[in-house]
């Protein structure tokens, strides 16, 4: 069981820190860091020789419900593990420097080592009991480090939200975990793959046999849905800007947001019964990315417009395997995770530098005093963007080359969203990086050390396309249903060079030299539009407080009144008063008791007797 | 002139017992109501007879032998238990004694 280090490494850590190092900062981050590194060392080694895992051992066995602890190491959780150990790994060093200082240093690593655990966790299941298991766990600790700095409002609540949010996906995931279960009778993937074939059958004769094939699709489709933001449940992502940048580039952006796609690729067998539930996915999925693509626009927070880009490529993401097209939402994951990360590590960088100030019109000309993290910050936005040569452009490229061939309308949809992506980042460049310094703490920005340099160099290596050669993401992904077409036009080709470059040019015409918000001020009911971001969050509120409180207070009601008042109290009044009036006869005196007697027994005469 | 049947007996008998039962329920007087009992006892006595008389058999005048005897030993152990009760609480006044509840 050697894959079990890659678990047993992080908890170990996790253990420590939280257990004896919690007020001993350098040591929980050496500890911490320690374990990450060694934890990514060792998945590229397993990785790398394809070791196999043991069988797994027996975990629980109830009735004829069984689980085994059993972990899968196919090409899927392989490239996982390896994508989501080494971005870890940058991370946790990168930490070094962006965390210095904090009082809470040695519980902000013990949270990580957690996460870490969690997350391999739900890579390294061999079933879904175990996957639901990390799948909370995550949950957990991405709320953890979400209010991380807990004396801050916003920062508490947002933990909250994002808690609450995922429930309501979990919710369904769990739902759709036990329909299966009682459909096919097993949770090991690898039944569930050898059965899926008569999984109509078994479930119509099961005893939820009204469900139809693609509510069961669309049941574990909630879990990814909550996990990975998209459109009904998006809300959470934003707020989860409130933790730390790092845990931000780890968590929600690199690997947690990405594991409900990797859940879709995991149990794409079962999805690929119902094209019904499919069409719903990608459309999903096309529908989260045009919508936070849009609503990036309207952003003012550094970390924010980095959130709804993400969003928005979780969209991508989601859609890609609505198109039947897991491989390309895999690699298009892989490529994300690492420039993804690369532009909030560059953004925690410069927010560093500014001593926290994140918004971006009171940035300005950081491209000469921060070099290494402009130039990090342009090969992420590159990679994005999906400039040729650059990581996201094969990946974003595999998505659209499918979506061309599977739905038109889907690809309109994502080649418009690729333009706005370019836009919006292109916005973001312009004014946070170039032009003049607009206030004070921009005009005396420097660069940071090399603690958080080395992250961003590794990380800005892996967004070149060379890392993602053909060859090597062909060989990770091949097992992989869905590859991207083999011929394509020249046409398409010169379509998808030219997309980026009409968003940067656009956003480097629109808002070169500007001081303020250039959309603001042409265009200020569209802006107000893009910024309300349609009023999702109002509408929570009020299904919350106008629809749900007071069903809650109709309920309390019935209770109070209805089931405490007549039903408990009333009982107890009754039984009250007859026992005070019974009192009465129990007087004590001999007489009466014989006057009683007699009274009874003539009574017994008249009645009995006589009538 | 009409003899003397079962149905004067009876009457009689029944009157007994209603003073009987009037004495013990309103009488004050523990002794009192002690008597007021031999009272109701003697008229059961005596609607025995009565019946034993019409029937023919000694079985019911026998049966108040029996009665007579069982009503001698209850007034000796009633008086003792008077007296024990006087000596206790000082009265025999049955209002005063509403000693029967927990």
């Amino acid at each position: 069981m050697s894959h079990a280090f890659l678990l047993l490494l992080p908890l170990a850590s996790f253990a420590v820190c939280g257990l004896f190092l919690r007020r001993a900062h350098a040591r929980a981050a050496a500890v911490s860091t320690a374990s990450a590194l060694a934890g990514a060392a060792w998945a590229a080694w397993l990785a790398w020789t394809k070791a196999e895992p043991g069988a797994g051992a027996l975990w629980l066995d109830a009735g004829g419900f069984t689980v085994a602890f059993r972990m899968e190491w196919d090409a899927l959780a392989r490239l996982m593990t390896v994508v989501v150990t080494w971005v870890g790994a940058a991370i946790h060093v990168y930490s070094w420097g962006y965390m210095r200082g904090d009082p809470g240093i040695g519980r902000f690593y013990g949270f990580l080592s957690l996460f870490m655990f969690s997350m391999l966790g739900i890579v390294l299941a061999g079933n879904l009991v175990m996957m639901f298991l990390f799948w909370e766990l995550v949950g957990l600790s991405s709320y953890l480090l979400i209010g991380f700095w807990y004396e801050r409002a916003s920062a508490a609540d947002a933990g909250k939200k994002a808690f609450l949010v995922n429930k309501l996906g979990d919710f369904g995931f769990l739902l759709g975990i036990l329909v299966v279960w009682l459909a096919l009778g097993s949770v090991d993937f690898l039944d569930l793959q050898a059965r899926a074939p008569s999984f109509a059958e078994k479930l119509a004769a099961s005893p939820i046999g009204f469900l139809p094939l693609g509510g069961v699709a669309l049941l574990l489709f909630c879990g990814a849905v909550g996990k990975s933001a998209q459109f009904p449940l998006h809300v959470w992502l934003p707020d989860a800007m409130e933790g730390p940048t790092p845990v931000s580039a780890l968590i929600h952006a690199a690997t947690m947001v990405a594991a409900g796609v990797y859940m879709l690729c995991r149990l794409f067998f079962l999805f690929a019964l119902s094209p019904g539930a499919l069409e719903v996915i990608a459309w999903t999925g096309g529908v989260t990315a045009l919508l936070s693509a849009l609503w990036a626009v309207a952003q003012d927070d550094i970390k924010r417009i980095l959130a709804y880009s993400t969003l928005s490529q979780l969209g991508y993401m989601v859609m890609a395997v609505g198109l039947a097209s897991p491989q390309a939402a895999m690699f298009h994951l892989s490529t994300h995770a690492a420039f993804k990360a690369l532009l909030f590590l560059a953004a925690g960088s410069v927010i560093v530098a500014l001593h926290h100030e994140q918004d971006i019109w009171k940035m300005g000309g950081l491209g000469r005093r921060m070099r290494w993290t402009a130039g990090a910050f342009l090969v992420g936005m590159f990679a994005l963007c999906g400039v040729p040569f650059f990581a996201g452009a094969a990946s974003k490229d595999a998505i659209l080359l499918v979506a061309l061939r599977e739905n038109r309308a889907l690809f309109a949809l994502g080649a418009f969203t690729a333009v706005l992506t370019s836009f919006y980042m292109g916005r973001l460049f312009v004014a946070a990086f170039l032009g003049r310094a607009r206030g004070e703490s921009a005009a005396r920005a420097a660069e940071n050390g090399w603690v958080m340099r080395g992250p961003l160099l590794l990380l800005a290596a892996f967004s070149f396309a060379f890392a993602w050669r053909e060859g090597w993401a062909r060989a990770c992904l091949s097992t992989l249903a869905g590859g991207a077409p083999e011929h394509v036009p020249a046409a398409a080709h010169l379509f998808f060079f030219a997309l980026p470059f009409f968003g940067l040019f656009g956003a480097w015409a629109f808002y070169r030299g500007e001081e303020t918000d250039a959309l603001g001020r042409w265009f200020p009911a569209l802006r107000r539009l893009l910024a309300s971001k349609f009023r999702f969050d109002e509408l929570y509120l009020w299904l919350v407080h106008g629809v749900q409180d007071r069903f809650a207070a109709l309920l309390r009601g019935v209770d109070h009144w209805a089931i405490d008042g007549v039903g408990v109290k009333g009982l107890s009044l009754a039984a009250l008063c007859l026992g005070n009036v019974l009192r009465c006869f129990h007087s004590g005196s001999l007489q009466f008791y014989a006057f009683l007697l007699a009274a009874a027994a003539a009574a017994t005469l008249i009645f009995g007797v006589l009538r | 002139m009409e003899s003397v049947g079962l149905n004067h007996w009876l009457v009689v008998s029944a009157m007994l017992f209603g003073i009987g039962v009037a004495g013990v329920i309103l009488r004050r007087n523990a002794l009192v109501v002690f008597m007021s009992l031999e009272i109701m006892l003697n008229a059961a006595n005596l609607a025995l007879v009565a019946f034993a008389r019409h029937g023919g058999g000694l079985d019911g005048q026998v049966f108040v032998f029996f009665v007579i005897t069982v009503a001698a030993a209850e007034v000796a152990v009633g008086l003792a238990i008077l007296v024990a009760l006087f000596r206790l609480r000082g009265t025999v006044r049955v209002s005063e004694i509403a000693a029967l509840k927990l």
